[in-house]
C-alpha cells in the first residue's frame, strides 16, 4: 500500500476549490449590504482561474490517489474542466436572479462552489463510497439551494421533496453498496468487473446490489420510472438553481454512470451484456415518457423538466451502447453532454432574463417576445431548435453522433427509438417558438404586458446577455466544427475504457 | 481552372448561409436596404450556379468540381465532401434561378424583412448542400437545414385561409408542414444509421457516398438488407416530394406561405426528395429499389389522379396549385420507378419544368392576392382585361402544366410515359388519363379567373409591376426555351441517369 499523502498535489484544485467556497463564506460576514454582489465576481474569477490551474497542472497527467480510491486522467480533467465552466455560467445567470429576490447570498454562491466540488470529486472517483460521499456533497448542498427562495412556499415544498426522495435513494444506492460488499467483498469499481466476471455462479445478492445502485443512480439522473420528483422540484426552485439541477446536476451523476459502468461493469463483458437489456429498457421508457409527457405541460420549468428527463433517456441509451472495443457510446455520451448543457443554459438565460423582467413562467406569457426582445428570442429560437436536434446546432451533431454509437454498437432499434422520440420533442419546442415569434402580446387584467412590465423593453443585464452570447456562438460552433472538442473527449474516452 | 471549381462548389453553400448570418447583424426595419442585400446574395448565387451549370463537361462525366475537407476523422469517418454530377447540375441552377426571383419579388415583405431573408438563405444553402453532398452526414444535415425554416417562414409570414366554415391557419400548415416533413427525415435517418451499421459489420464504417456505393457495387449488401432499408428512403424522402397518401401537408402549406417560400418550397424544396430517393435509395440500394419500383409507381400514378382530382374540386387559387403539384410530383416518381433511362430521365427534366412553372405560378397568384385580397376563384373574373401580362404568364404556365408541346412539361412527361409505356403499361394509361384531368382544372382556373366579364370591383387592378414582369418574363422565357431545345438540359441530364445502377 503506498503512502496517502503521496501525490496528494494532484488534488490541489480540490482544495482550492473547498478554499474559495470558505473564502465566500467569509468575505461575506464583512461585506456590507448592497456590496454583496462582489461575491459572485470573487467565485467566478476563482472559477475561471482554477480552469486555468487544472489544465496547465493535470495535462497529460494519469495518476491515481488515496490507492486508487480518486483518479486523476484525462476523463476527470474533461469533466473538471466542464464543470467548472458550467460553474461559471450559472452563476453568471444568477447574479441578477440572487440580488433581486433571494437574502444571504453570500451562502448561495458558497453552496454552489461547494456543490460544484462535489461534483469535480463524482468524475474522479473509482469507488463505490467515494463517489458516495461526493454525491451527497453534491445533493446536500442542492438541497438547500432548492430552498433558497425561503419565503415562497413553492420552493419550500420543492426542497422539501427533494431532500425526502433524495434521502430515499441515497439509501437505496448505500445498501447496495453494502450488498455487492458483502458479496464479493469490494468496492473499487474495476475490482467489482473482476469479482462480476469471476462469479461464475452470481449470487442473486451481487445481481441485488448492484440492481439497487443503479436504482439509486437512476433517481439522480431522474430516469423514468424514478422522474416523479423532477418537475415538482424543478418547477419549485429559484430559477437558477432549477438550471442548475437540469444542467449540472444531472452531468456529474452520468459522469460517475460513464465511470461506474466504464471501468466496473462494461469489462465483464458477459454480465455487461445482460445488464445492457436492463439499461436498453430504462433508456426507453425514459425517452417516451420524457417527451411525450412534455407535450402536456403549460409551465416552462415543468415543461424544461420533462424535456431534461427525455434527454438522459437519450443519454442512458449512449450508455446502454458502451462497450469495450469501441469508444464511440462514450464519446458520444460525453458529446452529448457538453452539447445538451451549453444550449440548456442558453434557454435558461433566456427564460431567467424573461423571468428578471415580468416574473412569469408560463409559456403563454411568451406571447410577443420577438417584438420587445429579438435578440432574447433568437437565443431562444436557436437553443430550442437545438435542443430539438436540428442543424446548424450543437444538436444535431450531437444527436447523429450518439445515435450513429449506438446503432453501431448493435441497437438501431434503440437510435430508431431515439430519433422517434426527437421528432415528439420537436412538436412542444415549437410550442414555444410559436408563442415567441408568431402569437402576440397577451394582456393582463386588460393591460398589455409591455404596459404592465415596462421591464420588458430595456435589455437583458450584461452577464445574461454575456452567458447568451456566448452560448449561442458555442452551439453554433459545435454544430458546424465540433472536431476540436471531439478530440478532447476522445482523449477522456481512452482514459476511462484502457 | 482547377482550385477555382473547389472553391466555386463550396461558394455555392457559404454564399447563402453567410449571407444568412451577416443579415442577422443587420439593422432591423430597413426593409428597402436589406432587400437590396439580398438581391445581392441570391445574384451571386444566381450567378455561381450558371457557372457551375455552365462548366459541367458532359463528355467527361460523373462526378465534377470534386472537393474534400476532413470534417471529424476517426471512427465516423466524416467528410465534407462535395460534387455535381449530371443529375444535381441541373437542381442547382434551378434553386439559383428560383431563389433569385423569389427574392427580387419579395420587397413586399415589410414585417421583420431581415428575419425573413435569413431564415430563407439558410434554407437555400441547405437546398444547394443537398444536391453537392457526397457525403450522406453532410446531405442530411443540409436536408433538414433545408427544412428547419420552414415552421417560421409560414408561421410569422404566411397568411391563413378562411373557408367559411372553418378556418386553416397558418400556425396549422406550418406546424403540419414541419411535423410531417421531419417525420420523413426521421426514417431517411434510420436508413443512414442502418447503412453505416452495415458498413461496418463488413470492415469500416463511413457515410461516404462513394464508399457506400463501392460497397454496394461489391454486393455488399445482401438483397434481404436492401429490400428492407429502401422503403425507409423512399416513404422518407417520399414526404418530401409530396408521396401519395403523405402529401396532405404540401396544399396546406404552399397555401399558408409567403409568395417567395412557396415558389421555393414547391419549385426547388420537393425536388430533395426526388433527389434524395435517386441519390441515396437508387445509387446505394439497387436491388431494393428493383423490389420496391411497383409500390413506388403506383403510389405515383395515384398522385397524378388524387392530385388532379382534388385540384378540380379545389376553388383557392394557391389549393389548385398546391394540389397540381402533388400531381406533378406524381409524374416525377412514376418516371423515378420506371427504372428506365428515359424514364427517369424525364423525372429529372420534369423535377426541373415544375420547378420554374410552379414557382412562376405562386409568383402570379402571389401578385393577384397583393391586389384584390383573395384567392376565390368564384370571386375573381375576368381578371384578363385588367391584369394582361399577368393573365398572359399564367396560360403559359397553366398550358406548361398541361402539357402543351412547345413547352417544357410536355417533353419531361412525354419522356416519363415512354418510359412507363415500356415498363407499366397499365398504370401509364391511367397517368396519361390524368394528363387530360390536368387539362381540366387548369383551363378551369383559367376560365374562371381570367376569362369573362370582368366584376366591376376589379375596375381598378393593375398589372404586374415591372420586378415581377421581368421575373414572370424570364421564368416564361425558360419555359418555352426548355420545351423548344432541352438538349443543353437533357444532355446533361443523361450522363447523370446513366451512372445509377439498374437503370
Amino acid at each position: 500500500m503506498t503512502s496517502l499523502t503521496e501525490n496528494l498535489d494532484l488534488l490541489t484544485p480540490e482544495f482550492a476549490l473547498a478554499g474559495l467556497a470558505f473564502l465566500v463564506f467569509a468575505v461575506d460576514l464583512f461585506l456590507p449590504e448592497g456590496k454583496k454582489g462582489y461575491l459572485a465576481w470573487i467565485s467566478i474569477a476563482g472559477l475561471i482561474a482554477l480552469i486555468l490551474v487544472s489544465l496547465v497542472m493535470l495535462w497529460d497527467e494519469d495518476e491515481t490517489l488515496y490507492d486508487g480510491l480518486l483518479a486523476v486522467d484525462a476523463f476527470a480533467l474533461f469533466f473538471k474542466v466542464f464543470f467548472m465552466g458550467i460553474g461559471v455560467f450559472i452563476i453568471l445567470s444568477s447574479v441578477d436572479f440572487v440580488e433581486r429576490r433571494l437574502k444571504h447570498q453570500g451562502e448561495f454562491y458558497g453552496l454552489l462552489l461547494f456543490s460544484i466540488l462535489g461534483m469535480n470529486v463524482m468524475a474522479q472517483s473509482r469507488e463505490l463510497l467515494t463517489a458516495y460521499i461526493a454525491l451527497e456533497l453534491l445533493s446536500f448542498s442542492l438541497y438547500v439551494l432548492a430552498a433558497y427562495a425561503k419565503d415562497t412556499a413553492a420552493s419550500n415544498e420543492s426542497a422539501l421533496k427533494y431532500i425526502i426522495v433524495g434521502a430515499v435513494s441515497s439509501a437505496i444506492l448505500l445498501y447496495g453498496v453494502s450488498m455487492v460488499y458483502s458479496t464479493i467483498g469490494v468496492t473499487k469499481f474495476e475490482a467489482i468487473a473482476v469479482g462480476l466476471e469471476l462469479s461464475t455462479e452470481v449470487s442473486p445478492a451481487l445481481w441485488v446490489g448492484v440492481g439497487l445502485i443503479l436504482v439509486g443512480l437512476m433517481f439522480k439522473v431522474s430516469a423514468v420510472p424514478f422522474h416523479m420528483w423532477a418537475p415538482d422540484v424543478y418547477e419549485g426552485a429559484p430559477y437558477p438553481v432549477t438550471a442548475y439541477l437540469a444542467i449540472g446536476s444531472k452531468a456529474a451523476a452520468f459522469a460517475l454512470m460513464l465511470r461506474l459502468v466504464g471501468e466496473g461493469f462494461v469489462p465483464a463483458t458477459e454480465r455487461w451484456e445482460q445488464w445492457q437489456v436492463v439499461f436498453a429498457v430504462l433508456a426507453t421508457v425514459t425517452m417516451l415518457v420524457g417527451n411525450l409527457v412534455a407535450l402536456a405541460q403549460k409551465n416552462l420549468k415543468r415543461l424544461l423538466a420533462y424535456s431534461s428527463i427525455g434527454h438522459a433517456g437519450f443519454l442512458l441509451a449512449g450508455i446502454t451502447a458502451m462497450s469495450f472495443d469501441s469508444p464511440l457510446p462514450s464519446n458520444g455520451v460525453m458529446f452529448y453532454l457538453v452539447g445538451y448543457s451549453i444550449t440548456n443554459l442558453v434557454v435558461f438565460a433566456a427564460i431567467i432574463s424573461f423571468f428578471n423582467m415580468t416574473g412569469k413562467e408560463m409559456i403563454a406569457d411568451l406571447g410577443g417576445l420577438a417584438d420587445h426582445q429579438p435578440f432574447l428570442a433568437a437565443c431562444l429560437a436557436m437553443g430550442l431548435f437545438s435542443l430539438a436536434g436540428l442543424p446548424i446546432f450543437a444538436g444535431f451533431t450531437m444527436k447523429f453522433y450518439l445515435f450513429t454509437a449506438v446503432a453501431s454498437e448493435g441497437y438501431l432499434w434503440l437510435a430508431a427509438v431515439a430519433i422517434f422520440a426527437s421528432l415528439i420533442s420537436l412538436y412542444y419546442y415549437l410550442q414555444i417558438l410559436r408563442q415567441v415569434y408568431i402569437e402576440p402580446t397577451p394582456t393582463e387584467n386588460g393591460v398589455a404586458m409591455i404596459e404592465a412590465h415596462p421591464d420588458l423593453t430595456k435589455p437583458p443585464s450584461l452577464s445574461l446577455l454575456a452567458v447568451l452570447a456566448f452560448g449561442a456562438g458555442a452551439i453554433i460552433w459545435l454544430g458546424i466544427y465540433p472536431k476540436p472538442l471531439i478530440d478532447a473527449i476522445e482523449a477522456a474516452s481512452r482514459a476511462l475504457l484502457n | 481552372m482547377n482550385d477555382f471549381d473547389q472553391i466555386a462548389i463550396l461558394l455555392l453553400i457559404i454564399v447563402p448561409l453567410a449571407g444568412s448570418l451577416a443579415m442577422m447583424f443587420m439593422p432591423g426595419n430597413e426593409a428597402k436596404e436589406t432587400w437590396y442585400f439580398a438581391i445581392f446574395i441570391s445574384g451571386l448565387s444566381l450567378i455561381l450556379a450558371l457557372i457551375v451549370f455552365a462548366g459541367y463537361d458532359y463528355d467527361q462525366g460523373g462526378f465534377q468540381y470534386l472537393s474534400s475537407y476532413e470534417w471529424l476523422p476517426g471512427p465516423l469517418d466524416i467528410k465534407l465532401s462535395l460534387g455535381i454530377d449530371g443529375i444535381s447540375a441541373p437542381m442547382v441552377l434551378l434553386n439559383g434561378i428560383v431563389l433569385f426571383g423569389g427574392v427580387l419579388i419579395s420587397q413586399t415583405i415589410t414585417h421583420r424583412p431581415r428575419d425573413f431573408f435569413v431564415l430563407l438563405f439558410a434554407l437555400a444553402a441547405g437546398v444547394n448542400g443537398v444536391f453537392v453532398a457526397r457525403d450522406l452526414f453532410f446531405l442530411f444535415f443540409f436536408y433538414e437545414l433545408a427544412v428547419l425554416p420552414m415552421y417560421l417562414l409560414i408561421g410569422v409570414w404566411g397568411s391563413s385561409t378562411d373557408f367559411g366554415t372553418f378556418l386553416r391557419t397558418k400556425e396549422y400548415g406550418a406546424m403540419k408542414l414541419l411535423l410531417f416533413l421531419v417525420a420523413g427525415s426521421i426514417l431517411v435517418w434510420i436508413g443512414i444509421l442502418a447503412l453505416y451499421v452495415e458498413s461496418s459489420n463488413i470492415g469500416s464504417g463511413t457515410y461516404s457516398l462513394e464508399g457506400l456505393a463501392r460497397l454496394s457495387e461489391t454486393g455488399a449488401f445482401d438483397s434481404e438488407f436492401q429490400t428492407w432499408v429502401f422503403p425507409l428512403f423512399m416513404l422518407g424522402f417520399g414526404v418530401l416530394a409530396g408521396l401519395w397518401p403523405f402529401h396532405t401537408w404540401s396544399p396546406d402549406g404552399h397555401v399558408a406561405a409567403p409568395t417567395a417560400v412557396s415558389m421555393l418550397h414547391a419549385g426547388v424544396l420537393m425536388k430533395l426528395g426526388a433527389y434524395g430517393i435517386i441519390r441515396v435509395g437508387m445509387f446505394l440500394l439497387p436491388e431494393g429499389a428493383d423490389n420496391w419500383m411497383p409500390v413506388l409507381i403506383t403510389l405515383g400514378t395515384i398522385n397524378v389522379l388524387y392530385g388532379a382530382v382534388s385540384a378540380m374540386s379545389q376553388n383557392d387559387l394557391k389549393y389548385i396549385i398546391g394540389y397540381s403539384s402533388v400531381s406533378h410530383m406524381g409524374y416525377v416518381l412514376m418516371g423515378i420507378a420506371t427504372l428506365d433511362n428515359i424514364g427517369v430521365g424525364g423525372a429529372v427534366l420534369q423535377m426541373f419544368s415544375h420547378g420554374i412553372m410552379t414557382a412562376l405560378m405562386f409568383l402570379l397568384v402571389g401578385a393577384i392576392y397583393e391586389r384584390t385580397h383573395t384567392r376565390d376563384i368564384s370571386v375573381l373574373n375576368g381578371l384578363a382585361s385588367r391584369m394582361g401580362v399577368n393573365s398572359f404568364f399564367f396560360a403559359i404556365a397553366g398550358l406548361a402544366s398541361l402539357g402543351l408541346p412547345g413547352l417544357s412539361g410536355f417533353i419531361a412527361e412525354f419522356m416519363v410515359f415512354t418510359g412507363a409505356f415500356r415498363t407499366y403499361l397499365p398504370l401509364a394509361i391511367l397517368a396519361v388519363i390524368g394528363a387530360a384531368l390536368t387539362a381540366i382544372y387548369i383551363l378551369r382556373l383559367l376560365a374562371r379567373t381570367f376569362m369573362g366579364e370582368p366584376d366591376e370591383q376589379w375596375a381598378d387592378l393593375t398589372d404586374a409591376s415591372p420586378v415581377e414582369m421581368s421575373v414572370g418574363a424570364a421564368f416564361v422565357g425558360i419555359l418555352i426555351f426548355v420545351g423548344v431545345w432541352p438538349d443543353p438540359l437533357l444532355r446533361v441530364i443523361n450522363v447523370g441517369v446513366s451512372t445509377i445502377p439498374g437503370v
